[in-house]
């Protein structure tokens, strides 16, 4: 982005509540399974059938607007009316000017607040297909549509314009899942269009100036798509200005293989919604009790239990820049309360950190179900010296694998810890086999420290723990 | 020539196992096979699933059970209800042979009183119009005269009581769908109050004014069935969650101490000899002890218009998921958007067609405004200005419709002067109101006209009960030159 241009970027994150059933009708929520296979007569559209709305959407869109700091108000829906094979009703159901949730922010890691003008409920729709070469309805062999989408819940969450550069977009993004996850509402899979993100751009000279002509961009689906497309599209808008063409609105999708933004439709062939209220759903109002009941159900928000573990790390030196990027990442896969349950039983801070973040992130699902007595066992027996590091691995991809007590899978592999006599006797029988090095060791060549640790390592098949050995070549040398 | 049985008597019989179901079933079915010729009330019998439904009510009955308070009574169900496995079509081609995979909530609730479901009455397609003239599947004919409509867009279920062909019939009603067709038919007719019968698995028009309700041959016959299907539903989230009235045992009550309003505004714009009935209604009011009043409620005179403007865009969204796609008709073309346009230009008539323009006009950006959110202004004055007049009256009199029958063919192509049949009916729809209509003797003409009684939300047990009264003393009404001898 050159330095005489202004980005302005504002998001539109549509995402997919995790409710058992759809916002409308009783159908599961699910994804993946055979096309119209969890279809009714609600969410086909067919004639007679009546909107019922879902509780536990109400109070998962709820739970979104508590998280993002919003005002909760009483809402209403519209019905938002276009032709197109996927939407079963030829219509959805949509918020439209009384959304449930308005005036909240999200604040990033770096401390930069971002306004969120509205999160809103709305139904997702069904999925077209279309053969054939044009990929579009107009001139497809066929088109094939699914239902099963038809009607799961969605919350639109609208950014105000307040991002500048294509990295606030991507903290956003990625701070915006961590909390929506953490709330419950989301699992936030951009690769299954959980959460699906459009980015409105403009480009302007300066501060001072008002906002350009934005285009939005659809079809963003990872964060690294959604910076890739924000900086061609300023670059693209930058040089229609310098050439004396004016920006126009538009609708634009990007093309991840070619790596640009095309035109979708423009403002003139916009759609006309037609919005009106729908007829078949009354006002909802919830009451303060049930607003303050959702929040309260809320956990700790991602940038709070950020902060629990870095406090942890105050003191000592700590925390450095690595062990930040550990604690956000322990904290993204849902890993903290590990942490602090690990230090809590005595365990060093950074010990706990950095295998939380390093090994058991390897398999962040697993590690959300393990017991976490079991884990912090583990760490335990690796600080005191019992199990060294590699054995410690060992002894998690087991508990990982089938759960158990972390001392009995070490007994069971062998990796009963070393008696102190017979470490000594082992770093003793290495140094004899080996006075050239011993005496060059005692001279002051301290590489050799990793010699006599790897003789011992092999002679004992990497059970002895590593400080351990180091410790007692110190003490022999005096 | 025999009177058919009333509906009450009829399940009190099979209640007692006096009278068999499936005996009243096969008069209904021979009286049917003799008029349906004429008249064109219905688009499908259902008879072999009627004779299983009678069979079963009979066979409770013997086992010591009760069926339920309609026992063994033929209902004739409008064609835009949708019953499980049976083609419900809403007089449209567009969905021509489709059939729903779920029943509507009043069908279920008339099978668990004991009713049988005996066929699938002619409509106006979709509902829209005032005489049954606009079904793809031919116009219904007037019992009284055939060369007459019987009004609409519920013709068919109206002619089929007026005929015989079935004690009982359930219409809907959007902006007069029942009361209309009832006046002009010499049968009653009921609109109840916005959310009291659900209407779910009702094939919507204008969903924030579509109710479903009663058509009986007597006051209490319409009470016993209205008590049948309403009540809440949470299957409609528009469905009152309150107790619905309960009106069969208030009947007796009388009017004594009550006050009458004669709505002035309906009279506007009626012929004299209906005109003169809503006045003889009033005195024989008076006579039984109410207090009778000339009301005024300007706003009324606006609810034509903003009706239409209110109703078709409701219905240009509602009947938008007719697109070839899922259900119904596909007129196949090149790719989807042509069979789209395809499907909808040669399923829908041209009067759908033209509420379906009107109403995404009056959606459309730049004329919302100007029409259809005026038209919600209105509406409100409309509820505000039946508030005023209810502080004063406990129910407000009036005609149903602003003629008697009238000739097939004369209106059907001069759409303003069909629209204006439903004047006197629109006003309850849109303020969401129980109305009902009560035929009161004949006009000049010899045919049926109906005086209406209009109420508060909620007020279904006092107008039943004023109903009964104006039923009683209405002037003697010829039967229909149809009802053919078949024994009862």
């Amino acid at each position: 982005m050159r330095a005489d241009w202004q980005l302005v970027i504002g998001l539109e994150v549509h995402c997919e509540l995790r409710t058992a059933t759809k916002l409308f009708c009783g159908c599961p929520n699910a994804f993946g399974d055979e096309p119209n296979t969890n279809v009714c007569p609600n969410c086909l559209g067919l004639p007679g059938s009546l909107p019922v709305l879902n509780q536990r959407a109400v109070e998962l869109a709820m739970a979104i607007g508590s998280a993002l700091h919003c005002d909760i108000r009483p809402s209403t829906f519209h019905r938002k009316n276009y032709f197109y094979p996927d939407q079963a009703k030829d219509y959805q159901i949509s918020q439209y000017d009384e959304p449930i949730n308005v005036n909240g922010h999200l604040d990033l890691p770096d401390g930069f607040r971002v306004g969120i003008e509205r999160a809103h409920m709305e139904e997702d729709t069904g999925k077209t297909t279309h053969a054939g070469a044009s990929g579009r309805i107009h001139g497809a062999d066929y088109s094939l549509v699914d239902y099963n989408r038809s009607g799961v819940p969605l919350v639109e969450i609208v950014s105000a314009p307040d991002m500048r550069t294509p990295d606030q977009a991507r903290a956003y993004v990625t701070e915006l899942r961590a909390v929506l996850v953490a709330s419950g509402a989301s699992d936030g899979k951009m690769e299954e269009g959980s959460m699906r993100v459009d980015a409105n751009v403009s480009v302007r000279r300066s501060v001072d100036d008002p906002f350009g002509t934005r285009c939005e961009i659809k079809n963003l689906n990872s964060v690294r798509s959604l910076g890739r497309a924000i900086e061609y599209e300023a670059e693209r808008q930058i040089a229609l200005i310098e050439s004396g063409e004016p920006v126009v609105q538009q609708t634009r999708h990007w093309d991840e293989g070619a790596g640009r933004t095309q035109a979708l439709r423009s403002k003139e062939d916009a759609y006309d919604y037609r919005y009106f209220l729908e007829p078949d759903l009354v006002p909802l109002v919830p009451d303060a009790e049930w607003i303050r009941a959702v929040a309260d159900t809320l956990g700790m928000m991602p940038a709070e239990r950020r902060a629990r573990l870095a406090a942890l790390l105050d003191g000592a030196g700590g925390p450095t820049d690595s062990q930040l990027l550990q604690v956000a990442t322990v904290v993204d896969l849902g890993l903290d309360d590990l942490v602090v349950e690990a230090v809590a039983a005595g365990v060093g801070t950074a010990l706990a950190l950095a295998r939380t973040a390093n090994e058991a992130a390897t398999d962040a699902d697993a590690a959300r179900r393990l017991d976490p007595k079991a884990y912090v066992e583990l760490l335990t027996l690796e600080m005191q010296g019992s199990l060294s590091a590699t054995q410690a691995k060992a002894v998690l991809a087991e508990l990982f694998a089938h759960g158990g007590d972390p001392a009995a899978i070490a007994r069971e592999k062998g990796f009963e810890a070393m008696s102190e006599d017979s470490l000594v006797e082992t770093v003793a029988e290495a140094v004899g086999a080996h006075p050239d090095e011993w005496s060059r060791f005692c001279d002051g060549d301290d590489k050799l420290a990793g010699f006599f640790t790897g003789l011992v390592m092999k002679a004992t098949r990497g059970q002895a723990n590593g400080k351990a050995v180091a410790a007692e070549l110190r003490r022999l040398r005096g | 020539m025999t009177a058919p049985r009333p509906a009450l008597e009829t399940a009190t019989m099979v209640r007692a196992g006096e009278l068999s179901a499936v005996d009243v079933l096969e008069h209904h079915l021979a009286v049917i096979e003799v008029g349906e010729e004429a008249v064109h009330a219905f688009n499908l019998v259902t008879a072999d699933r009627a004779r299983a439904q009678a069979r079963a009510v009979d066979a409770t009955v013997a086992a010591g059970g009760d069926p339920g308070p309609l026992a063994g009574v033929p209902v004739a169900l409008k064609d835009n209800l949708c019953t499980r496995g049976v083609p419900t079509t809403c007089s449209s081609r567009i969905l021509e042979g489709w059939e729903p995979p779920y029943d509507a909530t009043v069908v279920t609730r008339l099978a668990a009183a004991g009713a049988v479901a005996i066929g699938k009455t002619n409509m106006d397609e979709f509902a829209m119009g005032s005489s049954t003239e606009t079904s793809a599947f031919g116009t219904t004919r007037n019992p009284h005269d055939t060369d007459r409509v019987p009004g609409g867009s519920s013709g068919g279920s109206a002619a089929a009581v007026a005929a015989g062909f079935a004690p009982l019939a359930l219409g809907s009603d959007t902006g007069g769908s029942i009361r209309q067709p009832a006046a002009l038919c010499g049968v009653v007719g009921m609109k109840p109050t916005y959310g009291t019968v659900s209407r779910y698995g009702l094939v919507a028009f204008a969903s924030s004014l579509d109710q479903i309700g009663p058509f009986a041959g007597s006051v209490a016959d319409a009470a016993l069935l209205f008590d049948a299907i309403g009540g809440h539903d949470p299957l409609d989230s528009t469905s009152l969650n309150r107790p619905t009235p309960r009106v069969l045992s208030v009947l007796d009550d009388g009017v004594d101490g009550m006050t009458v309003g004669v709505l002035t505004e309906l009279l506007d714009g009626a012929a004299p000899d209906v005109v003169a009935r809503v006045h003889q209604a009033a005195e024989a009011l008076a006579a039984a002890g109410a207090r009778i009043e000339e009301v005024s409620v300007p706003e009324v005179s606006l609810g034509l218009s903003a009706y239409y403007l209110i109703a078709p865009g409701e219905a240009s969204s509602n009947l938008a998921r007719y697109d070839g796609v899922r259900y119904g008709l596909r007129v196949d073309a090149e790719d989807t958007v042509a069979m789209n346009t395809a499907t909808r230009s040669e399923g829908f008539g041209a009067e759908v067609k033209r509420r379906i323009m009107l109403g995404t006009y009056v959606l459309s950006a730049g004329y919302m405004d100007a029409y259809y959110n005026q038209a919600l202004r209105v509406r409100t004055r409309i509820i505000e200005g039946f508030a005023t007049a209810y502080t004063r009256c406990d129910v407000l009199l009036g005609p149903t419709a602003p003629t008697t029958a009238f000739a097939i063919g004369a209106k059907v192509d001069d759409p303003l002067t069909m629209y204006l049949s439903d004047v006197c009916t629109i006003p309850s729809n849109l303020a969401g109101h129980p109305a009902i209509s009560v035929p009161f003797g004949p006009g000049d003409d010899g045919l049926p006209v109906g005086v209406q009684l209009l109420g508060p939300a909620l007020s279904e047990g006092t107008l039943f009960q004023v109903a009964a009264v104006v039923e009683a003393a209405a002037p003697p009404l010829a039967a229909p030159r149809l009802r053919t001898g078949v024994p009862a």
